[in-house]
């Protein structure tokens, strides 16, 4: 099927580089001090994560997690961090507990993705024996207007209601401008 | 046997991962904008697995998109309330640091 070569080579490359460029955008994410350096995880993480979207045959979602997940979430964390002083300072007197804390929170973790893994490496996943749609973009355009309507209107709803919300919650507790 | 990116398993050990840093994250930031992020991870681990599942179970390839778009949807709404609280807190209270806010803590 693969004329180019080494196609197979390059294919299996690009993916193990999202894969790591998810979990370690991941991990940059939680471990470090910093907050900005957590966005910049975040981001990191995104675009890996587009890239096994795309690996997952969805191309309009691996462009929209890029658009939304980079160019919205990341850049309003990024505007809170100019309004706010978000970092964490280190603790003024090293506390006994931090490290046992970090262990308790190390295990949960752990335990919760492991157990998740687990699940999914043993689990007969029933396989489709017919497909019904192609997954196109066009298809997704005539669900979404069609099948999945009413939630297409709300979504867009609660957006509205978020824009307000955010809006109303940000302005409050603002000093007025002294009276010149 | 199947290469590594076309098997289910692979995208759910990474999701699992991605659900296991978001936990940690969660319970171990410090300040709101980090448990902000950490919640933002699980939730790209739910959507990876909606779309690995749906790319090899299910029969209509569309639906599990459309949830996936779903998600992005929510999480961005989400994202603009909840950082719009973190800073009525910091006008409030000069901090945004978890151990800070115990107003109501008797």
């Amino acid at each position: 099927m693969n004329t180019f070569p080494g196609a197979a080579w390059i294919l299996a490359g690009v993916f193990a580089l999202s894969g790591m460029l998810t979990v370690g955008g991941a991990l940059l994410a939680v471990t470090s001090q910093r907050v900005i350096r957590s966005v910049s995880g975040l981001a990191l993480g995104s675009v890996g994560l587009a890239g096994l979207y795309y690996f997952l045959h969805s191309p309009f979602l691996a462009l929209m997690e890029i658009l939304i997940y980079i160019g919205a979430v990341c850049v309003t964390i990024v505007f809170a961090v100019m309004l706010a002083e978000p970092d964490e300072p280190p603790p003024e007197k090293p506390r006994p507990r931090a490290r046992l804390e970090t262990a308790v929170a190390l295990l949960v973790s752990l335990a919760a993705g492991g157990a998740l893994a687990w699940l999914g490496l043993h689990t007969r996943w029933p396989v489709a024996r017919a497909r019904t749609g192609d997954g196109s973009l066009r298809s997704l355009g005539v669900e979404l207007l069609s099948t999945y309507c009413l939630a297409f209107e709300l979504i867009s709803l609660v957006l509205l209601l978020a824009i307000l919300g955010a809006l109303v919650l940000a302005r409050h507790g603002r000093t007025p401008p002294p009276a010149s | 046997m199947n290469p590594l990116h076309d098997r289910l398993e692979t995208y759910l050990v990474l999701a699992a991962l991605l659900l296991a840093a978001g936990v940690f994250g969660l319970l171990r930031r410090r300040t709101l904008i980090g448990m902000l992020i950490a919640g933002e991870l699980i939730l790209s681990g739910a959507s990876l697995n909606f779309l690995a599942l749906n790319r090899f179970t299910a029969p209509d390839p569309a639906t599990g998109q459309l949830f996936v778009l779903f998600i992005l949807g929510l999480a961005a709404a989400e994202v603009a309330v909840a950082l719009s609280l973190v800073i009525a807190v910091y006008r409030n209270y000069r901090s945004v640091l978890t151990r800070d806010l115990a107003d109501l803590k008797g």
